[in-house]
């Protein structure tokens, strides 16, 4: 298992608000932009891919217990996104990578889909 | 319900014996807590904080973490499904000796057909909600999975009442 600070380092992901889940052991991924498929679906610990950048998004990742939400393709992130995943302790990544080339690289470093 | 009263109110608050909630409860066993958050209709920006609130309260009780998860997922889907769908409501966290139990109660259009509104994939959100990622038809099926029993009471024009129990 790998933890999410180390995946941080080798996918050179950047850190928007910088949550406990970086010291877990990422336990798998998931790539969704629908909440409620992510809430009746998502694992403990794993890694949430999704273009959703709005606060609600922090709520689905801290009440699931995820490692982390990672934003593809450079998108922006709401100014009160990130202060609500600092307040919570959520951990918000940010890549240039789109979804799909980010779901690949995960799946290649060994997150698989299920927890 | 009058969810005016409820208004400003910050955090957990003691329920008064007369509150609706109180209607439901079961009257032979022995209520160890309980916690009332008032959820207001399109309040997307707050959604979530009452869950997150008994999903903490729980944590530090000590419950099975599994159970906690479980908790607050049905938690939160009750939590939206007051924001996206009712005029405005409370949400109540009981704790018995061997139960915990969420109760929702709204004031709202209800539920015309409990049956349908069970059926994965339909809903009747509005099109705000569906653009933030909800009001995919999961939320009531989502609750139902995570729980040990799920009851509806819903009168259309008028509300609706959805009591969770988790036993343990």
């Amino acid at each position: 298992m790998k933890k999410l600070e180390n995946i941080v380092e080798e996918l050179e992901l950047k850190i928007l608000s910088r949550g406990h889940g970086l010291k877990s052991d990422v336990s798998s991924g998931c790539c969704c932009d629908l909440l409620s498929w992510v809430m009746a679906n998502g694992k403990k610990d794993a890694v949430w891919i999704t273009v959703q950048t709005h606060v609600n998004v922090i709520a689905v990742a801290s009440l699931l217990d995820l490692a982390g939400v990672i934003i593809p393709s450079n998108m922006e992130v709401d100014k009160k996104t990130i202060e609500k995943a600092q307040e919570e302790g959520v951990t918000i990544l940010s890549t240039h990578l789109n979804a799909f080339q980010l779901t690949g690289m995960l799946y290649n470093i060994g997150i698989g889909a299920e927890g | 319900m009058n969810s005016d009263s409820n208004k400003g109110l910050q955090g957990p608050q003691e329920t008064p014996p007369t509150t609706p909630a109180a209607k439901h409860e079961s009257s032979e066993t022995q209520v160890l807590m309980k916690h009332v958050f008032p959820v207001e209709a399109d309040d997307f920006t707050s959604a979530g904080e009452a869950s997150g609130k008994i999903k903490n309260i729980l944590k530090q009780l000590g419950i099975d973490s599994q159970l906690v998860r479980r908790a607050a997922i049905a938690c939160y889907e009750a939590e939206l499904n007051l924001v996206i769908h009712s005029w405005g409501g409370q949400l109540t966290l009981l704790l018995t000796p061997h139960e915990i139990k969420i109760v929702t109660e709204d004031t709202g259009p209800g539920i015309p057909d409990v049956d349908m509104a069970m059926k994965e994939g339909y809903s009747t959100a509005s099109e705000r909600a569906r653009e933030l990622g909800f009001g995919a038809g999961m939320g009531l099926p989502n609750i139902q999975r995570n729980a040990s029993r799920v009851e509806i009471y819903s009168v259309v024009g008028q509300g609706t009442t959805l009591k969770i129990t988790f036993g343990f």
